[in-house]
């Protein structure tokens, strides 16, 4: 019997995804196990593996198609000899009754996330969208994604006068996109680039973040020569081992330290109460070809100096190839922005929700200070912490970044 | 015992009870005023005695239609007295369970007359009145004012009492008029038309507007009017009261309609010609909150122009509805505590009159749908063709939905008859919730009951109706 092979949702947040590439071809074999697609999600890239076997009747959404909602069918799975049906079956009723358009198109295009059919499909736990039948109704209407909408009811729930709200947002932008287009058409040199899956992602997260979060910002300097000092001896007794630790793992167990000892800050406000982490979960953020992304070390304050550095060395290397699997990069209880290798003097960091704070670490570099009423050169590196106000009070905030100071300029806790 | 409180609320009936015990659960220290009885007019003199009244009417006529379900009895009567007694411990019963759950949640209630007596800061001081004298002040950061609303009085035709009655004294009536002129068909003046009229009273109802009921459907309206006109009520729309020449035992007037005047003695007469709020002597002068036709003005969350005072309940205008004052009380204080509560919509709030037969409506009328530039789809579905409501002898009654073509949202439904009043809320959900009419077509009603109209009124909507 023909199936639908269904987008899949390869992480708990994912709603949905780009079809990167197709691995195999209409009218390929295809054993359960065996590669089909690569998926780009809005943080990374993953690959999708058949779970039944048969032979890939249908391409049902060619390569490079983007915004496909989780559990749209993608693709046709029909067993040897069986003739291949030109609609999936899983087209939710509504749109088969449609009659008119062809029923493959509206099941790539249309279909964001309709009817309790597809949900029920999918076992997975993939974030529910709380909306009302009513404003799904509307949102399908209007062509409107509904994961870039946000509701105002109850807990968040979609209601009409969001999907309302959304399409006069969606007018507003089409009214100054075309005047831009006008400018372009006399310029005549822009070129339009459509945003990928992960910069859309960024964009409204950081939106969300930086209009509803309150920030606020603390900075320090900090003396690292004691912990470059302690640096260079651990990495020539480690160098017949091949390890190298570098300022960045020794900053990440810093902070696990500080946090640990501190717990005040990790923390996540939510509308009705306050999460307090047992687990120092530290996210660092790591550039990649469109974007950045946040690996996680997981318990980094029970982690040693030598576990930090091998975990992170991995998880950065697989990262920039898009390798990342969802749980290493989902969740995380503090981030850590470094930016000390591009020579950057002091920036503060967007909070990345719903964690409550972000440390941004700038360039170690040599600088006059005053030691005991004399000047002398010492190497200083200045550190921003980015606080949810709702969450931390300033006083904390500043008591915190004390402590971390203190624990990087005498490091030898770091490694006790 | 300090006198500063979280919250002050004044008056103690749906709007205020309820506001101060979700006050207490969310944690505030709270104080209720209450000038009269704990329950305001809803459980003393409104909503529940007149209830209480109905249920006897409805009985009593029921043992008049015996043999329709092959039972006799003989020479069925009531005792005036003790149905209005009936009503009374009811009341009062209901008002005793106002008392003990402000006490179980703590809330500090205090007898007297509130006014507020100025603000310092952020703080409002509230004086505590009894017979001209104040008795104590209170403090507090946060006032609610829950005074709530009385009968409007025209001119010439006042309450009196005696000859001309108000909706007190027509629910302790000490005799039962022969002849009885209700003036205002809204639920008020159709409950007690249709009270009296099942106690064996001669019953003319007049109406200024051109129908009865008039926030009501139109279909609905005229099928009340036909079966009120089927049970002996004599009903006048755009009639015109003229003057009450009032005699010893008798009240004669001329009514000016359409069809030309008509000369009325009665024995009674009820006025019920609508509301205006208690914004008297409150001490709102010296304050920010603005007033306009009876009522205090508020927002959303039923904030005033002044800081820290809140009007909630009939006070806060209309629709003047228990359940409205109640839901208003609750968001209110929700919204003081720091919460974000859904505001109230009007087209959510439910409407209802238990008269007999009930009348049961949420959301826009036919006409104001189709003013409001919808285009619509209406389904209707008769009681007659219900099996529940035939073996009940209750065939009297319609269920009628409107929904927005275009997108299937429930713009408004509107029932008629046995048990219509208890049903509603279905529909309520549906609109609070944002189903449409595939949620509806899917829900399973059982079988056999009233409610299966509510179905197929929706069917009948779209693709057509099953059981007609
Ligand atoms: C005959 C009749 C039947 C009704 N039937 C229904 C019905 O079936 N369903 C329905 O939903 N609604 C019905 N209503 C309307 C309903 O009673 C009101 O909407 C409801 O009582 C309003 O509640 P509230 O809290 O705003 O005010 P109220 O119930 O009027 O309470 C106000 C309270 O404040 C007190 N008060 C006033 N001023 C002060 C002051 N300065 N200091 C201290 N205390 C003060 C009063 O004594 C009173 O107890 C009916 C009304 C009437 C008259």
């Amino acid at each position: 019997m023909a199936t639908d092979i269904l987008m899949p949702a390869l992480s708990p947040t994912m709603k949905t995804g780009t079809l990167a590439r197709w691995l195999k071809k209409e009218g390929d074999k295809v054993l359960s196990g065996d590669l089909l697609a690569e998926i780009e999600t809005d943080k990374a890239t993953m690959e999708f593996e058949a779970v039944d076997e048969g032979i890939l009747g249908r391409i049902l959404v060619p390569e490079g198609t983007a915004d496909i909602p989780v559990n749209t069918p993608i693709a046709i799975l029909v067993e040897e000899g069986e003739a291949v049906p030109e609609a999936p079956a899983s087209v939710p009723s509504g749109e088969k009754e449609g009659g008119g358009a062809s029923a493959d198109k509206a099941s790539v295009a249309a279909a964001p996330t309709s009817s309790s059919k597809e949900s029920k499909g999918s076992g997975t736990k993939e974030e529910r969208i709380f909306i009302s039948p009513l404003a799904r109704r509307l949102a399908k209407e209007h062509g409107l994604d509904i994961a870039s909408l946000k509701g105002t009811g109850p807990n968040g729930r979609i209601l009409k006068r969001d999907i309302e709200a959304g399409l006069k947002a969606a007018s507003g932008q089409k009214e100054e996109s075309t005047s831009g287009e006008s400018v372009a058409e006399q310029a005549g040199s822009i070129e339009r680039v459509p945003h990928s899956t992960m910069r859309k992602v960024i964009a409204r997260r950081l939106t969300e973040s930086k209009t509803q979060v309150p920030h606020f910002y603390v900075s320090v300097d900090i003396e690292l020569d004691a912990l470059l000092a302690l640096r260079s001896k651990l990495n020539a007794s480690l160098v017949d081992e091949g390890v190298k630790i570098s300022v960045n793992d020794m900053m990440i167990r810093a902070v696990a330290l500080a946090l640990k000892k501190r717990p005040g800050l990790n923390v996540q406000f939510t509308e009705t109460e306050m999460l307090h982490f047992s687990d120092v979960d530290i996210a660092m953020a790591v550039s990649i070809p469109d974007g950045l992304i946040t690996p996680i070390i997981r318990k980094a304050d029970q982690k040693t100096l030598r576990q930090i550095s091998a975990e992170a060395r991995d998880l950065a290397i697989r990262a920039r190839k898009g390798k990342l699997k969802p749980e290493e990069f989902q969740g995380g209880t503090f981030s850590i922005s470094n930016m000390g290798m591009f020579g950057v003097k002091d920036f503060a960091a967007i909070i990345n929700p719903p964690q409550a704070a972000i440390l941004a670490i700038a360039a170690g570099e040599k600088r006059p200070v005053i030691r005991d009423g004399e000047v002398r050169a010492a190497t200083m590196m200045t550190a921003t912490l980015s606080v949810d106000h709702r969450a931390i009070d300033g006083a904390l905030g500043a008591q915190w970044l004390n402590m971390l100071r203190d624990l990087v300029q005498n490091p030898y806790s770091l490694v006790i | 015992m300090s006198n500063l409180f979280d919250l002050i609320v004044i008056g103690g009936g749906p709007g205020g009870y309820v506001a101060a015990l979700r006050a207490s659960q969310l944690g505030m220290n709270v104080a209720l005023v209450e000038d009269a009885q704990l329950g305001g007019v809803c459980l003393n003199w409104g909503c529940i005695p007149t209830k209480a009244l109905l249920r006897s009417a409805e009985v009593y006529q029921s043992l008049y239609k015996l043999k329709e379900y092959g039972l006799s009895a003989e020479n069925p009567s009531f005792d005036l007295p003790s149905v209005v007694k009936r009503s009374r411990d009811i009341a009062a019963r209901m008002g005793r369970g106002v008392a003990h759950l402000l006490k179980k949640a703590k809330v500090k209630t205090v007898e007297g007359r509130a006014q507020l007596a100025g603000r310092s800061g952020d703080v409002h001081t509230v004086s505590v009145l009894k017979g001209g004298q104040e008795t104590t002040r209170l403090q507090a950061p946060h006032v609610i004012l829950a005074t709530g609303a009385r009968a409007r009085q025209l001119p010439g035709l006042e309450t009196d009492g005696k000859l001309v009655w108000g909706a007190r004294e027509a629910m302790t009536p000490d005799m039962l008029p022969k002849r009885l002129l209700v003036i205002g068909s809204g639920a008020i003046g159709v409950e007690f038309a249709s009270f009296y009229r099942d106690m064996g009273c001669e019953v003319t109802i007049a109406e200024v507007a051109d129908r009865i009921l008039v926030a009501e459907d139109a279909e609905i309206s005229m099928q009340a009017r036909k079966a009120f006109e089927k049970r002996g009520i004599v009903i006048h729309t755009s009639a015109k009261v003229g003057s009450l020449q009032k005699g010893d035992d008798h009240v004669s007037t001329i009514l000016e309609t359409p069809k030309g005047t008509v000369e009325l003695t009665v024995d009674r007469v009820i006025c019920a010609v609508g509301i205006t709020g208690n914004v008297e002597n409150l001490g709102l002068e010296q304050t920010r909150a603005q007033v306009e036709r009876g009522h205090i003005i508020v927002d959303e969350f039923c904030r005033t122009d002044e800081p820290g005072l809140y009007a909630i309940g009939d006070v806060a205008g209309a629709p003047w509805l228990a359940h409205k004052a109640s839901h208003e009380g609750v968001l209110c204080v929700e919204k003081i505590s720091g919460r974000s509560p859904e505001p109230l919509h009007p087209r959510n709030i439910p409407g209802c009159t238990y008269s007999h037969p009930q009348i049961a409506s949420v959301g826009l009328t036919e006409e104001k749908a189709k003013e409001a530039g919808y285009r619509i789809k209406v389904g209707k579905f008769p009681f007659l063709a219900n099996g529940k409501a035939v073996a009940l002898g209750e065939t009297e009654g319609m269920t009628k939905t409107i929904f927005d073509a275009e997108t299937g949202e429930l713009l408004g439904a509107h029932m008629i008859g046995a048990e219509v009043t208890e049903m509603i809320q279905g529909y309520v959900i549906v609109r609070t919730g944002e189903l449409t009419e595939a949620e509806l077509s899917e829900t399973v009603f059982p079988h056999p009951t009233i409610s299966e109209t509510m179905h197929e009124s929706v069917l009948a909507a779209f693709e057509g109706a099953l059981h007609i």
